[in-house]
């Protein structure tokens, strides 16, 4: 059953740069479990790509299988989407993107999506530096198929329908990025949209791989009390690096901050994310210091969320292969097709 | 003055696996082909990088037979590990050309075959001081001597010798010398030419000889493919490394340098597939290659294709199954796995190439079809097809052809059309569809892999899912005047007896028929190019009284899809089964038939 939302409109609705209000940004009205972390997470979608004042159609969401890859039903209806397999949005981003470097892809998955079956995607579209915005809607239990421990539930973990705690290690996304390489990698909350929405403008402008691992409970499998991806634990537990915001291009930044509390990075369009730093030795740009920030805030039982590290210079996978500027699918026969002459050269190659 | 066997003969080479052998006996098989005379060579070689056994059999035939033929008239045999089976396996009346560097054992021994003994390890370590050119010119020491035992044109083989190192100029003396060597000692110590031998005919006119694979690899790069994505498996690894070579040569932008094309090897088949879905969903034209292996894995990908109705092109050049199978041995074991690969109602889309110019053209072809089908089409090459060099007519393109892109909506389409994705406007059951970034407010819509209705809305209704599903079937009955419908060898059939093949079963299918029709027994032939089948195939069989399906693997799975699609009574249709991984021959196929003619 589809629900689809009226389409009446307020005229006085606030429009952005390009002449959309917010709920051309929209999508239909969800099915999911009231309270699922992973609506709020459409939401901050939602509200990043209206701020950023991107043409919906310049957008492509693509999501492997599972509660969290059903949300881009949920946003962007004005944009093409792909729910494809599970476990493999990578590599149909991947394709896609090959095909037109021009868009912005918007890759949706889940904990059980990447952290299990989709392992080896994740893992390799990270290694190519894929120009995607990876984002994990992170539950620690297979919501779909109701409520199985994935590979992110931490160890000693109870879930509802697990009768025992997780007796396995936890598999953590943001550190496996940081170790695969990744040039931009964040963590973040679903009850955290302060956070969220920046982060998602970000990553958005981040040319290269930029995964959000984004904890997001699962209000019927995953709520309950000892379960470390409910509500309250993550609540308790939240550590931010920094506070942050993004800055579109050509925008001054006017608020002045201390000296040494803050750090500007710049990105490929121009637009800048601007830090201010709550742990004093934090630098995001330097990648030693982020996974020793990472282990510790692990090792303290805390769960660290914010940018934890970006590299705004990295090649993206199109630059590594060198393709032409013009999006391939937009070349035609005679920018592809060599013709009979060039065919004749070949025969006479083969006698 | 004895008989001679002239330009009809099958000559072995027996060597050793990284061994500098392949390049000697493809500059052999050259010389052949460039004195006139139709040559089919076969690689035979093992899953292994060096030490290995490997042979390559060449069928010399100047009526133009190419199919393989089993009875060896000449082996040359260099490796030690095999010459007791290669000795056993010659043809009573023919040669052995060997090593006589070492002494032979009295197993060696067979009273009715002929011995040519050439010295060529002892030679090279006489010449050459350098342990791995000893081992090289061993290879050129034996065509300088089959040049001579088989009255070869020397000018021919140097050319090709001068043609190879263009670029490394020193090494032609070397390679001359060599060749010298071979041809004087078998001049000075043997009756030349031997009992089977060469002359220059004309029987080329403008063939060309290449391997299936780099034809399908410029098919694609024509056919206007951008993005490629495979994973390494023998006997498709070619078709993307021919892709990459062809696309450095022709699809660089000039002013920039850059290319117009992503070649990507992916991390498996899964991600390969889901990277040409990607690709194809978004626009771009995209395509694989794989064997067995790969097509297992893609199956969940492939029944997404079919259902979110995705163009998708997707090579097959098969090997010996099952599971690891046979990996370097020639088979057709994927005829069913592949026509309904992926769970679910599915069907896909065929095309059976049978030589280098039609994989070209089917290649081309098979984008047009996806792309106007918006679905999985499959080329179904094999090992045989793949690797080896085919003498096969060159490759056509006629500047006039424009890529069917099928029913693509654009932005102003979108101003004036009403979109709905699985809309079936012109009650052909294929559907209009778009791409991301078309229109800003127009023409979204969410692809996925379940049930949908006609705007592309997720549904569990009962009615929506059969009509949806009924829809593609539609398309596929389209399909079937689309697809290249079968070739025929009679003008009008003559005979109550059919025989059925496709792809590389051709060559021995169509010469058994004339050996069958020299002992009397007249038979009507057609070449299926295609599934869907269509009319023509099904009529085929109904003007026969029996059929005989002629392929290449053990469940007869081609002879199976023609029962199951044209509701055929199995009675009628005769298995001609091949499947111990050599190509099929044509003394194989008339045997089999006169057998079962004669029973009934
Ligand atoms: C090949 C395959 N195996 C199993 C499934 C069943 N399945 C559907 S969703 C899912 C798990 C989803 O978990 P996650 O990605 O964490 O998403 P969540 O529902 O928790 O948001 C599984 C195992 C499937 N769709 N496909
Ligand atoms: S089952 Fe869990 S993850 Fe799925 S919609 Fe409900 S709350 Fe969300
Ligand atoms: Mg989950």
């Amino acid at each position: 059953m589809t629900y689809l939302k009226p389409s009446f409109r307020h005229p006085a609705l606030p429009k952005n740069k390009v002449g959309f209000t917010k709920v051309d940004y929209e999508g239909a009205i969800s099915t999911l479990c009231a309270g699922c972390g992973h609506d709020s997470i459409s939401g901050a979608i939602v509200q990043a790509c209206f701020e950023l004042s991107i043409e919906p159609h310049k957008i492509a969401k693509i999501s492997g299988i599972g509660c969290s890859s059903k949300t881009p039903t949920y946003f962007l209806n004005n944009s093409h989407g792909f729910n494809s397999v599970h476990g493999r949005m990578p590599s149909i981003t991947t394709g896609a993107n090959m095909a037109n470097r021009d868009l912005i892809y918007l890759g949706i998955s889940g904990d059980g999506d990447t952290a299990s079956i989709g392992m080896g995607q994740f893992v390799h579209a990270m290694r190519r530096n894929l120009n995607l915005v990876y984002i994990v809607m992170n539950n620690g239990c297979y919501g779909l198929t109701k409520g199985q421990d994935s590979a992110t539930a931490d160890f000693g973990s109870v879930s509802k329908a697990g009768k025992s705690p997780s007796p396995f290690p936890a598999i953590d996304l943001a550190g496996l990025a940081m170790e695969m390489g990744v040039t931009f990698a964040a963590r973040s909350f679903s009850g955290d949209k302060q956070q969220l929405i920046p982060l998602i403008k970000a990553a958005m402008s981040h040319t290269g791989f930029a995964i959000i691992d984004c904890i997001s409970p699962c209000v019927t499998f995953n709520n309950n009390q000892g379960s470390t991806k409910s509500y309250d634990f993550v609540r308790d537990h939240i550590e931010a690096t920094s506070e942050l915001d993004f800055v579109p291009e050509r925008k001054e930044i006017t608020v002045q901050y201390e000296e040494g509390r803050t750090i500007n990075v710049t990105l490929h369009d121009g637009s800048f994310v601007h830090l201010r730093k709550l742990a004093p030795n934090w630098d995001p740009t330097n990648r030693r210091i982020a996974m020793d920030g990472l282990q510790q805030a692990k090792n303290k039982g805390e769960i660290i969320t914010g940018l934890i590290y970006i590299d705004p210079d990295s090649k993206c996978l199109h630059e590594i292969l060198d393709t032409v500027k013009t999006p391939l699918n937009s070349l035609k026969e005679a920018d592809l097709c060599p013709g009979s002459e060039a065919l004749e050269v070949i025969n006479a190659g083969m006698r | 003055m004895k008989p001679r066997k002239v330009n009809d003969m099958v000559i072995r080479f027996a060597n050793v696996n990284g061994t500098g052998s392949a390049s000697a006996n493809d500059m052999f098989a050259k010389a052949v082909f460039r004195m006139g005379i139709p040559v089919s060579p076969k690689n035979i070689f093992p899953s292994n990088i060096q030490g290995l056994p490997t042979w390559f059999e060449m069928r010399i035939s100047e009526k133009g037979y190419l199919g393989r033929r089993a009875e060896i008239d000449l082996m040359v045999g260099v490796n030690p590990a095999t010459l007791i089976q290669d000795i056993a396996s010659i043809h009573p009346g023919g040669y052995l050309v060997y090593d006589s560097s070492k002494l032979h054992h009295t197993e060696h021994v067979r009273e009715d075959i002929h011995y040519i003994g050439i010295p060529m390890m002892q030679m090279c370590m006489e010449h050459y001081d350098d342990p791995r050119q000893q081992q090289l010119f061993k290879n050129i020491v034996y065509v300088g001597a089959l040049v001579a035992l088989l009255n070869m044109e020397m000018e021919v083989v140097k050319n090709i010798v001068r043609e190879l190192f263009a670029t490394k100029e020193k090494l032609i003396p070397p390679n001359f010398k060599a060749l010298y060597l071979g041809f004087d000692y078998a001049k000075n110590n043997y009756d030349c030419p031997i009992g089977v031998c060469v002359k220059r005919i004309n029987k080329i006119g403008d063939k060309i000889m290449m391997e299936g694979n780099a034809a399908i690899a410029i098919g694609a790069v024509y056919g206007g493919a951008t993005v490629m994505a495979w994973y390494p498996i023998t006997p498709s690894t070619s078709v993307a490394k021919a892709y990459e070579t062809y696309c450095k040569k022709l699809r660089i932008e000039p002013e920039s340098g850059k290319k117009k094309y992503a070649f990507l090897q992916a991390e498996d088949e899964l991600a390969a597939i889901g990277m040409v879905i990607g690709a194809a969903w978004n626009g771009a034209r995209a395509f694989t290659a794989t064997s067995g292996p790969g097509i297992s894995l893609m199956s969940e990908f492939i029944g997404l294709a079919y259902f979110a109705e995705i163009p998708a092109v997707i090579v097959n050049v098969q090997r010996g199954g099952p599971s690891t199978g046979m990996p370097t041995r020639t088979q057709q074991p994927d005829i069913l796995s592949t026509a309904y690969a992926s769970h679910g109602d599915t069907k896909h889309m065929l095309l059976f190439p049978r030589s280098p110019a039609e994989c070209f053209e089917m290649a081309a072809q098979a984008f047009d079809l996806a792309d106007r089908f918006q679905t999985p089409v499959f080329i179904m090459s094999d090992l045989d097809l793949g690797m080896n060099n085919h003498l096969s007519p060159p490759l056509k393109w006629d500047d006039s052809r424009k890529y069917d892109i099928g029913k693509l909506m654009s932005a102003e389409d979108l101003e004036i059309k009403e979109f709905g994705r699985y809309l079936d406007v012109d009650g052909d059951g294929i559907c209009y569809r778009t791409i991301p970034g078309t229109h800003p407010t127009k023409g979204a819509f969410f692809t996925r892999g379940t049930s949908r209705n006609e705007y592309a809305k997720y549904t569990e209704n009962g009615e929506d899912y059969v009509s949806m599903v009924n829809r593609i079937l539609k398309k596929w009955e389209t399909a079937k005047n689309y697809v290249p419908g079968p070739e025929f060898y009679q003008k009008s059939s003559k005979s109550t007896q059919g025989i059925i093949f496709f792809g590389t079963t051709t060559d021995a299918a169509l010469e058994a028929i004339d050996i069958l029709k020299e002992q009397g027994i007249e038979f009507d032939s057609m070449r299926v190019r295609a599934f869907p089948f269509n009319q023509e195939v099904k009529d085929f069989i109904h003007a026969h009284e029996e059929v005989f399906v002629v392929e290449q693997n053990r469940d007869a799975q081609f002879r199976s899809l023609l029962i199951n699609e044209l509701e055929l009574n199995p009675a009628k249709l005769t298995p001609v089964l091949n499947y111990d991984g050599m190509p099929i021959t044509a003394n194989f196929i008339t045997q089999l038939i006169t057998k079962k003619v004669a029973v009934s």
